[in-house]
């Protein structure tokens, strides 16, 4: 059971139709979710169905395998297997910067309140909390830097530069 | 020294905030022990032995008198009275309460100080050299590189939850003061052929349970580029490192198994193919932080000071200023080392009340600031020859001027299993062993330059790897015993040390250095330090004797 969804500019969204499918399951109508594997098998026919598609990548799945299908993709989710993983951050800044991707990145997995900050400013714009999370503390965890040094999804400038200008 | 404007200071309150509202959501049961863990780790905070330990930052090494004033405020409010310096150039606490964590942090920023990322698997306080700035052997003062690396480093929003901790040191001078070869990243400032300033980078050096030297990966990096490709390198660890196995976590053993010339190489075409310029460094913002660092107003008329009088008339004043003060590129000042390792104390402890006065001594001595050593002393870097007679008065009868600087006894030691959860073995009553097995000063000078490193289990946060003389605590049945290696280096020709033999029982550490001690004086030719002895002759004849007759356990 997966909890709250929320959007990095800060609201909770209704839950949609991203449901993970599993590689054995019968497509249903509309959006689907599939892994890497049912992709790269299943890429022409999910292509030609009208809904949405989006590929949930693991950890250990690099974003190069999917990066010459992105035009294709709605939405890529990035899983977390536990709240340590820290692969899942450059795959976000890999498909924002190197390849211009502007479909939804979301993460799922074990995505909590203290990771809401680093998540938002690496790519991601949608975040599927656990379960057992709460949304106001996310919500509020998305404001707790109101200064960055480095540059990141919300700001195209490191801070010096900024100075600069200040 | 770098001053915060109010964006700094900013991010360091909001940081506060942030971990107040952390420790109070596990104080109320709101976050798991499991899920407090790297929370509280990234903020240097430890669930030891005894008491959480908390470990605060000390951006490479350099304090100003009123932050001294503040950790000593700690010390005394908080803790026990006392402070342990770390050669990473940080300050630990042994008994802080958890639930006043975030009062200490807050009382910090007051003084622009933290304890932002000084653990967890993140990148860690940026260390440095002791002598930056005044050292006759620089070629450019590291600390504003280290500012930048710090600014860069804080809250990084992809390289926050890395497969283990990463270190980073920067070093200016010819002689490597900082251990940059078993950093993650060691940075050693160098000029190319035209001129133009840049960096040589290693990669892949640690100690801990599988120690290595790193390796260059780059000759020559430009200044301009620090950033983008130290995010070249990371991306490559986070991505590519292992995060199965925590002892195999490290990018030294990413490195070892690719190999260098792979590993430079997906550096190289990680950087190649970076999305933008943003963090390329203008030649502006260097200056800007390089303003921060500018030397401070010295006397000229201070080359005129002697001290040939004082010296002559005094031997113990001759002695401490041979031994505990370091040549200064102006002439007519000192560096003095503050030493906290005369005998019975733990090395690299001071009481709130020391830090107060050598707070005092900074200002009034030393233009306000100090630094913290590798070693674990700490150094006023900026004193008139004029005034080292009446500094040494003062730091003597405060049992600071032990005159034991580069000697054996002036050791790098853990707080091993006194305080530490992973402590295998004491630490300190074997420092306090050796310290007092080798009062004979004299015969300690005899013995020229000596690094003795003391670790109290495997992960080896006392560098014993890296010492002339390496110790390393070990749990035998319950038995603290001792494994002992020598011939290991941190310097410029960085070497790990080989171990002797079986290790030795507590009670013999002592005794067993002090045969090897006897094989070094027998064999050494002149000139050579107990390391270069080491290098030449092998460990065979130390190992002969230190087992002769010494019982030991199969």
């Amino acid at each position: 059971m997966s909890g709250a969804l929320l959007h990095v500019e800060g609201r909770v969204l209704d839950a949609d139709g991203w449901g993970r499918i599993a590689d054995d399951a019968v497509l249903p109508e509309g959006p689907v979710l599939v892994s890497r594997v049912r992709w790269q098998a299943m890429r022409e026919a999910l292509i030609a169905r009208a809904a949405p598609v989006g590929v949930l990548l693991l950890p250990d799945e690099p974003v190069e395998e999917i990066a010459a299908d992105l035009p294709h993709l709605a939405c890529v989710a990035l899983h977390f297997p536990g709240p340590g993983e820290g692969r899942p951050y450059s795959a976000a800044r890999l498909l924002r910067g190197r390849y211009d991707y502007r479909g939804e990145i979301r993460a799922v997995g074990e995505v909590l309140i203290d990771q809401v900050h680093f998540l938002k400013r690496s790519g991601f714009d949608v975040l599927a909390l656990r379960a057992d999370q709460d949304v106001p503390a996310a919500l509020a965890a998305l404001r707790t830097f109101s200064v960055h040094y480095q540059p990141g999804a919300d700001e195209a400038l490191p801070l010096y530069r900024r100075r600069a200008a200040s | 020294m770098y001053r915060y404007d109010s964006q700094d200071q900013r991010v360091v309150d909001e940081r506060v905030a942030q971990f107040r509202d952390q420790t109070r959501r596990f104080l109320a049961g709101q976050l798991s022990e499991e899920e407090f863990r790297p929370l509280r780790l990234r903020n240097g905070l430890y669930i030891q032995r005894h008491a959480p330990m908390l470990r605060v930052a000390i951006p490479y090494g350099l304090l100003a008198a009123r932050q001294l004033r503040m950790l000593a405020h700690i010390a005394r409010t908080y803790d026990r009275d006392y402070g342990h310096f770390t050669t990473r150039q940080n300050i630990q606490y042994n008994w802080p309460a958890l639930e006043r964590v975030p009062d200490i942090l807050a009382d910090l920023a007051t003084v622009q100080m933290h304890a932002i990322q000084t653990s967890g698997n993140c990148i860690r306080n940026v260390t440095s050299d002791q002598l930056a700035g005044i050292s006759p052997d620089e070629l450019a003062d590291p600390r504003p590189y280290c500012e930048i690396i710090r600014q860069w480093s804080t809250f990084h929003p992809e390289f926050s939850y890395l497969p283990r901790k990463f270190k980073i040191a920067v070093t200016g001078a010819q002689r490597d003061r900082t251990a940059a070869q078993i950093h993650d990243i060691g940075l050693q400032i160098v000029d190319n052929a035209a001129g133009e300033r840049g960096f040589r980078v290693y990669v892949g050096g640690g100690l801990g349970r599988t120690p290595m030297i790193g390796e260059v990966i780059r000759e020559f990096l430009p200044e301009a580029d620090l950033l983008t490709y130290l995010e070249a390198i990371l991306r490559i660890y986070n991505r590519n490192g292992r995060r199965d196995n925590i002892h195999k976590a490290r990018i030294k053993i990413l490195l070892k198994a690719w190999g260098r010339a792979a590993f430079a190489e997906a550096v190289e075409a990680e950087w190649a193919r970076r999305d933008s310029d943003a963090l390329r460094l203008p030649a502006d913002e260097v200056a800007r932080v390089a303003a921060h660092f500018a030397l401070p107003a010295y006397a000229p008329e201070a080359v005129a000071d002697r001290l040939d009088p004082a010296l002559e008339s005094d031997p113990d004043f001759a002695r401490w200023y041979a031994r505990n003060t370091l040549p200064h590129k102006v002439p007519g000042y000192r560096a003095v080392h503050v030493g906290l390792k005369s005998p019975g104390r733990p090395p690299g402890d001071a009481t709130a009340g020391e830090m107060d006065l050598i707070a005092d001594l900074a200002e009034r001595y030393s233009f306000g600031e100090l630094r913290v050593t590798h070693h674990q002393n700490l150094l006023l870097a900026d004193v008139r020859l004029a005034d080292l007679p009446a500094l040494w008065q003062t730091l003597r009868a405060h049992d600071l001027a032990y005159p034991n600087v580069g000697t054996l006894t002036d050791m790098i030691a853990c707080p091993g299993l006194d305080f530490c959860a992973l402590a295998n073995a004491g630490s300190i009553d074997v420092a306090h062993q050796i310290q007092s097995r080798f009062e004979d000063l004299d015969y300690l000078y005899d013995l020229g330059e000596l690094r003795l490193n003391l670790s109290g289990c495997m992960n080896a946060c006392g560098h014993h790897h890296v010492g002339h003389i390496g110790i390393l605590g070990v749990d035998k049945k319950g038995e603290e015993w001792y494994q002992i290696q020598i011939g290991g280096s941190s310097e410029n020709s960085a070497s790990l040390g080989k171990v002797l033999g079986p290790s030795v029982p507590k009670e013999q550490v002592a005794e067993v250095i002090a045969r090897l001690l006897t094989v070094y004086l027998e064999l050494r030719e002149e000139g050579e330090r107990f390391l270069d002895t080491c290098r030449r002759v092998g460990i065979e004849p130390f190992r002969e004797r230190v087992y002769a007759e010494l019982e030991v356990a199969a």
